[in-house]
């Protein structure tokens, strides 16, 4: 049953582009792939590493700012400029992991959002390099010319996004990922054992910003512009709420959680210009309603309301989980 | 001349970072809890004080601190509380909070920067000899270092300071001795956002008052935090002094770059101290 299912959803997001009424409609479905793959990079740091990082903006700002100038600037083609971002991304989460796995926990929440901010101030303030708040447009022209349609660039970020996955899905498979999940859960006993605690720690880090800064690559040639407001302290914690809405350290959770969070914003900018408040009202109802996602958090409150009739109650323990991770 | 200036200035600033991050650092010793509303406070602070400029500057900015103490009270009773032992849930909260009220400061007060004039005694220069200094600035880091006198005062020589202390020091065993830690929570996020409010009050002749102001500061406050340790007074007055020298010289020689200057000290320090310069090592 769960195949099948499995099955008719995979067919149905294959044939979307097909079925969509437009091309802004492919337009946000490949948005919320992007946003997807995003999340996913959060939620290899959060959900995997238990480690909530409120900094990772910068990596998707970097790479689609490098991105940006190397070919606008420096003239490269697609294919060395996106090699060489990834390059300038990885390597900038190669040095941030070493100042922010310094501490955990809250301290390593503080210091992601600290660098963070520090790369959103560069956007902004160092206008030479950045264009600061008016940002960087790709001509028309240049760039991938791969990207001829919304439909071919829509199945590119699907395969992004498939192929990244799959890339984790054997990674957590692994044995390097059994350990991952083992320093997430018990990180003394796994020090006991022998295991190098913060290597482990920091090759999740380095493999989530690199998955970020891949985010950022699809980005750039989506909306074809970078600013500031790429980097900033909203868009890292959309991510992180996209990861908490769907279910922290599952495997499609982020993919619900982006679909969720990209759909409201894109109905609710119709109505109103107040996304920010609405956005911090869903932080709010989350956390305090279904800290453990929406999707086994509905599920929960199903199974409570028919527990009211049938009164042998079984407690959840889903729940209990999801309230051991959020403290740790 | 040059220096004596950027020094000046750096102190101004870095007492303003002060009044912003010993607030951070006293909720977070106690409770455990990094308020990332608390640049938010800071700008709705400021906020606050232009609107009641009409009543005076000095009534300006108790308005302010009393608008950040009741709003404070209030978030920690509905919010932080309902969520005790959540650390994580309550540090996500406070960042949902703090973007409610950012837009809702960009609704109430629009997105144009809005200026609040220093009172008329402090809007001339103070001059010695060639040299001359705005005395509002003056002014702000005299406040600071009163502010930093009496905050020590309340929690090294006050019984509710001890209170305080045994609370940061072991919870459970100060609970069990009679001291009531939930009253004592309410009361240091009350303290620690009037802080906030009246920093961004003070600062909103500096700086002036605009959107954006909040996610700038808070940045500013968690350096000042892990570079002076976490939960220490002392580290919030040395570390706000490190970071405003480090940001009005980085601003004055290289302004493009006055950013990137922020990262290195925090390197330098958690390199050799994950703790900060005066944090203690938690387990």
């Amino acid at each position: 049953m769960k195949t099948i299912i499995a099955a008719l959803l995979m067919a149905a997001i294959l044939m979307l582009p097909l079925i969509l009424p437009s091309a802004f409609y492919v337009g946000i479905a490949t948005q919320i792939l992007i946003y997807g793959l995003f999340a996913v990079s959060v939620n290899v740091i959060a959900g995997y590493g238990g480690m909530v990082s409120l900094g990772h903006a910068a990596f998707l700002g970097i790479a689609a700012y490098a991105f940006a100038l190397l070919t606008t600037v420096s003239g490269l083609s697609p294919l060395p400029a996106i090699i060489g971002s990834l390059a300038l991304t990885t390597a900038t989460a190669a040095l941030f992991g070493l100042i922010a796995l310094r501490t955990t926990g809250l301290g390593f929440l503080m210091i992601t959002l600290a660098l963070g901010q520090i790369v959103w101030g560069v956007a902004f303030r160092f206008v030479d390099l950045t264009n600061g708040d008016n940002g960087i447009s790709l001509p028309r022209s240049s760039a991938s010319a791969a990207v001829v349609s919304p439909t071919v660039f829509f199945y590119v970020c699907l395969a992004t996004l498939a192929a990244t996955m799959g890339f984790l899905a054997l990674l957590m498979r692994s044995p390097f990922g059994a350990s991952i999940e083992g320093v997430r859960d018990q990180p003394r006993r796994m020090s006991t054992l022998g295991y190098d605690v913060w290597v482990i720690r920091y090759v999740t880090y380095v493999v989530s910003g690199f998955v970020a800064g891949v985010a950022g690559i699809l980005y750039i040639h989506l909306f074809r512009f970078i600013s500031p407001h790429a980097l900033s302290l909203t868009v890292s914690s959309e991510a992180v709420l996209m990861v908490i809405a769907g279910g922290i350290g599952t495997a499609f959770g982020p993919l619900i959680g982006a679909a969720l969070v990209v759909l409201l914003k894109n109905v609710a900018s119709a109505y109103t210009d107040r996304w920010p408040t609405l956005l911090g009202i869903i932080f709010l109802f989350i956390i305090v309603a279904v800290p453990e996602g929406l999707v086994p958090g509905l599920r929960r409150l199903g199974t409570k309301a028919s527990t009211i009739l049938r009164p042998k109650a079984v407690v959840s323990s889903r729940v209990v989980r999801a309230d051991q991770k959020g403290t740790r | 001349m040059f220096w004596a200036n950027g020094l000046l200035n750096s102190l101004a600033f870095g007492s303003l970072l002060f009044l912003l991050s010993a607030g951070f650092s006293l909720i977070f010793g106690l409770m455990r809890v990094a308020n990332l509303a608390h640049g938010a406070f800071f700008m709705l602070g400021g906020y606050v004080a232009t609107s009641a400029a009409g009543a005076g500057f000095a009534a300006s900015i108790v308005a302010a601190g009393l608008a950040g103490a009741l709003f404070g009270g209030l978030v920690e009773r509905l919010l932080i509380r309902r969520l005790a032992g959540r650390e994580l849930a309550q540090v996500l909260g406070t960042l949902g909070l703090a973007f409610i009220i950012a837009d809702q400061c960009l609704l109430a007060w629009g997105g144009d920067p809005i200026a609040h004039p220093a009172p008329a005694g402090l809007q001339s220069a103070v001059r010695i000899g060639s040299f001359a200094f705005p005395a509002y600035r003056l002014f702000l880091i005299v406040l600071a270092a009163l502010v930093a006198a009496l905050l020590w005062l309340l929690i090294e020589r006050t019984t509710l300071g001890a209170k305080i202390r045994a609370a940061v020091d072991d919870r459970e065993m100060a609970r069990a001795t009679g001291i009531p830690v939930s009253r004592l929570f309410t009361i240091i996020f009350c303290l620690g956002c009037a802080l906030a409010a009246m920093g961004g009050a003070l600062a909103a002749p500096v700086m002036s008052v605009y959107p954006g102001l909040d996610s700038e500061m808070l940045p500013l406050a968690l350096l000042v935090v892990i570079l002076g340790g976490i939960g220490s007074l002392g580290g919030a007055f040395l570390g706000s002094l490190l970071i405003g020298i480090i940001y009005t010289f980085g601003q004055m020689l290289l302004p493009d770059l006055a950013y990137v200057i922020l990262f290195l000290p925090m390197v330098l320090v958690l390199a050799v101290r994950p703790q900060g310069l005066f944090g203690r090592q938690v387990a």
